[in-house]
């Protein structure tokens, strides 16, 4: 029996993950309690700890830790951008 | 119909669903058939009965969490549940293939015997066919249920403006676990199916509350789809809070990871209860601590579901075109 | 006042935008218009073609991403194809596809690689991969494309003006602000780099604000936390050391020169170009679709004649309608 559902589209995510583990090229990334192996053929110096954005199985790019960020003032700031350039 | 062949999108819970569901019942429509619940409510002599119908055909037949034996038996207690009833009894037919292992038949008998006592409500009747090698996928399991209905109130498909929407529990996770055991994607998680009775639960918001309007479990299609359901059948429409919907961490993950909505991905373990606003905080404690409300019931915006956001901007919430995967339940 | 039009590039943004609602809390004089960064959007409708005739091939299996199923050639789909029987497998990643191929040693497998800088270095990574493991049954068919020769497309264009652009934070992973940085000041239009969280993007959007109003014509990051100046180097190198840069065809667009992938000499033997004799007829887009404009900001989908009337998620006429980055999509789903 075919299944052609998709998965929405995974081409352009990249998901921060906790790297636990590394074998040679190879990696186990921890994405908040949701595991997959991924290759770290396309970047150099991967640590375990290091947080990893992971695109279809491959570590693209060490992350760090993201400062909490508050939307409703990033939109009152914007806001004000906005006036500042009508005036 | 619009397609000339049934296709597996015709099977999804979504739009395409609903024209297949009209295409037939429209050549034997009927009052009580016509309200599209998942159990129909009938009248024996002045007493009221809910009555029900399903299939189980669920790929893989074992899977985090469940299995098609558990699956079948509370997928179906939970219909006659939904209609505000307390089950009574139900009845298992099998479809087997030639070819399916004992010892595969055998753990799953193991599971029904489990899902019934757990649910406290006994198979009283089946029946088996087995089928030659590919007429049918290893096993199905068509099921119906038989309840009966005590309480005063109407528990129906129609909701009303100011009522509260209360979810018993966090969302997606049945969905994501059969994707995940099927489809190989080699993602290792916790994340299990939520494949659970709920036969308690409702019986306890219909003893804390007389103004229960609706109950709905979300299987298919998930909760967008019941809400937009709910709103379409009611012409009612709906607001749900983005941040009041409980979803586990890891849950929310594996969706970011794949690109998925949680809200449009199956649970077999939860249902929305819409209840006049006075009552909502009585009904969500009768169910238990994981309860919340996620939405209300306005009389704006008729038949169309809107979510409010993180950043607090309103957005509708479609009903599924095409999308997830067949053959979760 | 005028109105000032900022384009958000990737297709990622574009959805992200849709779904937490941003553009109904944004302050009037800001408009948002999506661009020709959605992979499956760009791609022109004869490599989707030449796609779906691969799959036409006796043993041969197709391995590609879940968008590219659904996108309509010019008889059927690739999902159509495969109810029909065609082998043809959603993968996660091109590693996935290599496996497919290991484990069907007499069957040919074709990945069809499709995306931009983010995507094209992982692909690169498999095919050296197959070729260390000397797996001789694994082809690629590139339309990869690169984002920057998009850009002064976009911007040279006189059928739309961009005030500034919100640029993709995952390409811009792997390219570093180089490129636009050059741009911005070649150009004179503001660039920022953003994140995929709302706030990113209304923090970006408000950076965007502040540089047009100074005329300051620069190439910023806010997704710091992710991007750095010099990108992701050894991406980079391997992308160099696998493709070459080739004139590519870009659905809408026509062809941007040194705008696509193509597999070089040395990797030659991967190439699902070389390896198939594929014929397709000289194809043209559905009759009416207007995804080309979509992508290149000139309309917004509702203004496209078949949005919603001919043009639907279940019965998509383009591809902006089939991905679930797609601007049209975005816009049936949850309105402007």
């Amino acid at each position: 029996m075919t299944t052609t559902y998709r998965w929405g589209n995974i081409m352009c995510l990249a998901i921060p993950g906790k790297i636990k583990k590394i074998n040679e090229n190879q990696a186990i990334a921890d994405f908040g309690g949701v595991y997959k192996k991924i290759s770290l053929g396309i970047l150099n110096g991967v640590k375990v700890g290091d947080y990893v954005l992971v695109h279809a199985g491959f570590a693209i790019s060490r992350v760090k830790r993201r400062e909490a960020m508050d939307s409703i003032k990033a939109l009152k700031e914007l806001k004000e951008a906005v006036r500042d350039e009508q005036n | 119909m619009e397609n000339k062949t049934v296709t597996l999108a015709h099977g999804n819970g979504g739009r395409l669903m609903h024209e297949l569901v009209d295409a037939l019942r429209l050549k034997f429509s009927n009052k009580i058939l016509d309200e599209l619940t998942d159990a129909a409510e009938i009248n024996l002599k002045g007493k009221r009965i809910a009555f029900s119908a399903d299939s189980y055909v669920v790929k893989p037949l074992f899977f985090p969490g469940g299995d098609i034996g558990k699956l079948s038996v509370f997928g179906t207690v939970n219909d006659i549940s939904m209609k505000g009833a307390v089950p009574v009894c139900i009845s298992l037919s099998f479809i087997i293939e030639e070819g399916l292992p004992v010892k595969d038949l055998e753990k799953i008998a193991d599971s029904i015997s489990y899902a019934a006592k757990k649910s406290k409500v006994p198979v009283v009747t089946g029946d088996i066919k087995v089928v030659e090698k590919n007429a049918a996928d290893k096993i199905f399991i068509n099921t119906s249920g038989v309840g009966v209905i005590n309480y005063k109130g109407r528990i129906g498909a129609k909701a009303n403006p100011g009522d509260a929407i209360i979810i018993n529990g966090p969302i997606a996770e049945h969905g994501l676990s059969i994707l995940n055991a099927r489809e190989n994607l080699k993602f290792y998680s916790n994340i299990k199916s939520d494949c659970n009775n709920l036969n308690f639960e409702t019986e306890r918001c219909l003893k804390a509350s007389s103004r229960i309007s609706v109950m709905r479990d979300p299987t298919r299609g998930g909760v967008a789809t019941a809400l937009n359901e709910i709103a379409a059948a009611s012409g009612i429409g709906i607001e749900i809070d983005e941040q009041a919907i409980p979803i586990k961490p890891a849950v929310k993950k594996l969706c970011d990871v794949l690109g998925l909505d949680p809200l449009y991905i199956a649970n077999e373990g939860k249902f929305l209860c819409f209840v006049n606003n006075k009552d909502a905080k009585k009904v969500r404690k009768a169910i238990g601590a994981n309860a919340r409300i996620i939405g209300r019931v306005v009389s704006a915006h008729k038949k169309e579901v809107y979510l409010k956001t993180k950043i607090g901007a309103n957005r509708i919430l479609p009903t599924l075109e095409v999308d997830q995967l067949p053959r979760i339940c | 006042m005028n109105k000032i039009k900022l384009m958000e590039v990737c297709g990622t943004h574009t959805m992200a935008i849709a779904k937490s609602g941003i553009k109904a809390i944004l302050p009037e004089s800001v408009e948002l218009v999506s661009g020709p960064g959605c992979p499956v959007c760009v791609t022109s409708q004869s490599d989707i073609d030449k796609a779906i005739a691969v799959s036409g091939i006796k043993d041969v299996i197709i391995a590609t991403f879940g968008d590219m199923m659904r996108v309509p050639g010019e008889k059927e789909s690739l999902a159509q194809a495969k109810s029909r029987g065609k082998d043809i497998r959603m993968v996660y990643s091109c590693m996935d596809a290599l496996s497919i191929a290991k484990d069907n040693p007499k069957k040919r497998i074709v990945f069809i690689g499709v995306g931009f800088e983010t995507t094209s270095p992982t692909v690169a990574a498999t095919i050296m991969e197959a070729k260390r493991q000397k797996i001789n049954n694994f082809f690629v068919l590139s339309c990869f494309k690169l984002i920057p020769p998009a850009l002064y497309a976009v911007s040279n264009s006189d059928k739309v003006k961009i005030d500034g652009f919100i640029c993709p934070g995952h390409v811009s992973v792997i390219i570093g602000t180089g490129p636009y940085e050059k741009f911005a000041a070649c150009c004179k239009k503001p660039c920022v780099i953003a994140g995929f969280e709302d706030t990113d993007i209304l923090v970006s959007i408000k950076r965007l604000v502040e540089m047009i109003k100074a005329r300051s014509y620069k190439a910023e990051i806010e997704y710091k936390r992710a991007v750095t100046k010099n990108g992701n180097t050894k991406a980079r190198k391997i992308l160099a050391s696998v493709f070459d840069v080739a004139p590519g065809q870009w659905r809408g667009i026509g062809i941007i020169e040194k705008s696509a992938l193509k597999i070089n000499k040395r990797y030659a033997s991967f190439d699902a170009e070389k390896e198939f004799d594929i014929k397709i007829s000289a194809t043209l887009p559905k009759k009416g679709c207007m995804c080309g404009e979509v992508i290149q900001g000139i309309i917004y989908p509702n203004e496209c004649k078949l949005f919603k009337r001919t043009c639907t998620p279940r019965n998509p006429k383009g591809p902006c309608m089939v991905s679930s980055e797609g601007a049209c999509a975005a816009y049936y789903r949850y309105g402007k």
